[in-house]
């Protein structure tokens, strides 16, 4: 079987938990003879590509021809779906776009007849979560359909991931007439304070699984959102929870420059983690704990605010911040750690308590989170409740053998969540997506 | 006759290098050698070593009419001495003309007077020995951090045995009255203070190569003629010494305008002296309360630059909780540390407020936020901590 994905980011070049996954998630589809064609807005060169291919969308030009060679109107109509903002189709700049369209007004003249020869355009994405998002989205759509028509014959079903990509496999998929998957890894509600989405994101993502023949949605937690919020039918998604994928870790474990006990949040500081939750909790455990310190890793749009509350509260000198940890430095993080936290309020999945698992240390999840729904040993706390949460974190740093269970049995537990066994039911949805098709 | 008094304020921080959490317990150097050793060799050549030289001419020429003040913080001292010793040779050369006073501070160009009048009165003594090891000689009048000043602060200053203390001509303290009379303080009337002519201050410190400014060039016989016909007995010129050469490049004419100035303010009539001379010989005019302290930063002249948000309170305290700690430890390696903690530019990077006055916060910080600022201190403060703590 063949793949073609749709991705955002993947390792090394990574801003969140996607890329990640992605990677696991190839890894695992090889093991099970699944060939995979990976298309993501400017690969950097060095990604891994021993088990998946690697094409950059950046590399591929997108090409106009004169409507007597194949016709641009074609071409307009294989993507005139994709509306973000109205005059997206076949999107250059919008600098660019009005000269041309000043020259159509005053001769008549269509911009995409250029005297017989093709016309090319070869397009350059950033390839990070910006502003100018939405523009991608719809560019990066446009170079998927040229994608697929370059590849056609070499896939038998279609893999998008997330929303970003949404567009582009729906592109793919009215150009080859392939099945389309897509892949829930997380909501529009996971991403904001509840019913305040962002109602375009929330449109892809509907006309994406709308579209879509199977959904594949990270955790029941998901299912559930997909089924209830965007009304998508319930025998078409089904629920793959991930699993982690670890590189073999050689790096010595790093000095430990402090004696007290560490408790660790690494991850965006978002609403949706809950970072504001951590911190009064840690309030609450230092109150009555002199030796533990605790440290937020990562960096967001809440990072300035969770600093302003950790001086208010007075417990600066033993709750510190690393801003975005990169590479060797998240590895060092786990290590450095007696225990991880993740009190995140919406969750779809959560990949990082199993990471620190990874590296023995005793977890804490909130109830909301879909990784809550895989695991027995972390201690699950809902995210409101700070009580429960200083209570957990106070026995895991007091209780050597609580502390110890959680380390053996996490370990065990975390080393038979296999990316192969996601794999195979992923191998199922593509198959069912396909006998669909083929109905 | 007009008595004229300047004094020039002279001090570096000790900048701290990007301290890391993961550094937290087996890293303890805390500082960023290249850029301090950068600046003060920077700010040696281009003012320290000309505005010196050029002060000491000036001096011998005029035979002992031309007199100023100084105050050089312990931060200062300790860079002169690690990086540009002829810095310090010079100003030596210029305690021996006897013609430049040098005041008292707290040695860390520390915030110690807003935490605890024990803190502060170590920080002054220390600052004062200083004086006497390096340039021979005893302080007589006293200048607070930033020019904080209050009733509180004038009590400790007083039982520390000064006789004048500086202050800011503060608009919201005066009132109607005017900056170019003696005071004295609020509590015990014995302290003469010594109030800023901001607004003449400020036009050398801050406006003087502003060529949007109306009155630009300022050339030397005009601004004697402004200081002639002010109203009062002293024009009180304080400014940072950083304005000669630094603020104000040599490329503007700062350092031709510094040298015809004293023949053009004798000329208009006007009297030298430093600030000790001038509070001895003018009488007090009136009693000044200042309930609230105040400084000469920032629109508001009040003490928000440095304590207005909760990172600053909230460093600020957890800094002096460890006081008790340092003075147990009796080690020099320790007071080095804990002294340049207290710099309170280390605060002032940790400021909010960027509105009327975001660009001078600016010039002075290197950090991007007030939060990269706040997070790189507690991780120094937070090693500092630890270290303290297996003592």
């Amino acid at each position: 079987m063949r793949v073609l994905m749709f991705g955002w980011e993947f390792p090394p070049h990574i801003a969140g938990g996607l890329g990640t996954a992605c990677y696991g998630m190839t890894q695992g589809l090889a093991r099970n003879d699944v060939e995979v064609i990976f298309v993501m807005p400017k690969a950097s060169g060095d990604e891994d590509e021993s088990f998946v291919k690697v094409v950059n969308a950046s590399d591929i030009e997108a090409t106009y021809c004169d409507s007597s060679i194949e016709g641009a109107d074609d071409i307009m109509r294989k993507i005139s779906f994709i509306h973000i903002d109205s005059n997206m189709v076949p999107y250059i700049s919008p600098e660019e776009w009005a000269t041309y369209r000043e020259g159509y007004e005053r001769t008549g003249k269509k911009f995409w007849e250029r005297k017989g020869d093709s016309w090319t355009q070869r397009y350059t994405f950033s390839g990070k979560y910006g502003a100018n998002i939405m523009e991608e989205v719809a560019r990066y759509a446009v170079v998927a359909a040229e994608v697929a028509k370059q590849l056609e014959g070499q896939f038998d079903v279609i893999h998008a991931h997330d929303w970003l990509t949404y567009f582009a496999g729906i592109a793919a998929k009215r150009v080859s007439g392939k099945p389309l998957v897509v892949h829930m890894h997380a909501t529009s509600f996971d991403r904001s304070s509840s019913d305040n989405i962002d109602t375009r994101v929330y449109e892809i993502e509907r006309a994406g699984m709308a579209a879509a023949d199977m959904v594949i949605a990270v955790s029941n937690l998901t299912r559930n959102i997909v089924i209830d919020k965007y009304h998508i039918e319930p025998e078409k998604v089904v629920a793959v929870h991930n699993a982690v994928q670890f590189a073999e870790n050689d790096n010595p474990v790093p000095e430990r420059g402090v004696k007290d006990k560490i408790v660790t949040f690494l991850g965006r500081i978002t609403f949706q983690k809950g970072p504001d939750y951590f911190i009064e909790a840690a309030a609450k455990v230092l109150a009555r704990v002199p030796n533990v310190r605790f440290v937020m890793a990562g960096s967001g749009d809440m990072m300035n605010h969770c600093i302003r509350r950790v001086a208010q509260l007075g417990i600066a000198d033993r709750f510190h911040f690393t801003g975005f940890l990169k590479g060797d430095d998240v590895q060092k993080m786990f290590q450095l750690s007696d225990v991880y936290i993740m009190p995140s309020v919406s969750e779809p999945f959560g990949i990082s308590p199993l990471e620190a698992m990874r590296s023995n240390v005793p977890t804490i999840i909130s109830h909301q989170s879909g990784v809550a729904e895989v695991l027995d040993y972390a201690i699950k706390v809902n995210y409101w409740d700070v009580d429960a949460m200083a209570d957990a974190i106070y026995g895991l740093i007091s209780y050597p053998a609580l502390a110890k269970m959680f380390q053996e049995k996490g370990m065990e537990e975390v080393n038979n969540l296999k990316w192969f066994n996601a794999a195979v039911k992923i191998k199922d949805v593509y198959q069912q997506a396909i006998d669909k098709c083929n109905k | 006759m007009k008595t004229v008094c300047f004094y020039f304020q002279v001090h570096q921080p000790w900048r701290l290098k990007t301290y890391r959490f993961f550094q937290m317990g087996n890293d303890h150097n805390y500082l960023d050698d290249f850029t301090n050793r950068a600046i003060m060799q920077k700010v040696a050549r281009e003012c320290y070593l000309p505005m010196n030289a050029l002060l000491l001419n000036l001096i011998n020429e005029h035979k002992g009419a031309v007199r100023c003040t100084f105050s050089i913080t312990g931060s200062a001292v300790e860079q002169f001495k690690a990086y540009a010793p002829e810095v310090l040779e010079s100003f030596k050369r210029l305690a021996e003309t006897g013609c430049v006073e040098f005041l008292a501070e707290t040695y860390s160009h520390s915030l110690s007077s807003l935490y605890s009048v024990e803190d502060f009165k170590q920080e002054v003594k220390l600052h004062t020995q200083m004086l006497k090891d390096e340039f021979g000689v005893k302080p007589t009048a006293f200048r607070n951090t930033e020019l904080i000043y209050s009733d509180d602060i004038a009590k400790a200053v007083q039982g520390l045995g000064f006789k004048t203390m500086l202050a800011e001509g503060a608009r919201h303290i005066l009132g109607w009255k005017s900056p170019n009379f003696v005071y004295t303080d609020g509590v015990e009337n014995k302290l003469r203070l010594l109030l800023r002519n901001y607004k003449l201050s400020d036009d050398i410190a801050f406006r003087f190569s502003n060529e949007g400014w109306p009155e630009w060039p300022l050339t030397a016989d005009k601004f004697a003629q402004w200081v002639a016909s002010e109203t009062g007995d002293v024009v009180n010129l304080f400014m940072d010494y950083e304005t000669f050469g630094e603020h104000q490049k040599a490329s503007t004419g700062i350092f031709d305008f510094v040298k015809a100035l004293p023949q053009a303010l004798l000329n208009a009539g006007v009297e030298f002296a430093t600030v000790s001379e001038a509070a001895k010989k003018l009488q007090p005019v009136a009693v000044l309360h200042c309930p609230y302290a105040m400084s000469w930063a920032d629109e508001e002249r009040d003490v928000t630059a440095w304590l207005g948000n909760d990172l600053q309170n909230e460093a600020f305290r957890k800094l002096y909780s460890l006081s008790p700690k340092v003075k147990k430890a009796k080690n020099k390696d320790f007071e080095f540390v804990w002294h340049f903690m207290q710099n309170s530019d280390h605060f002032y990077y940790m400021a909010t407020k960027w509105f009327s006055d975001g660009d001078v916060h600016s010039y002075f910080n290197p950090y991007d936020s007030a939060y990269e600022a706040f997070i790189n201190y507690m991780n120094v403060l937070a090693d500092f901590e630890i270290e303290l703590d297996k003592l």
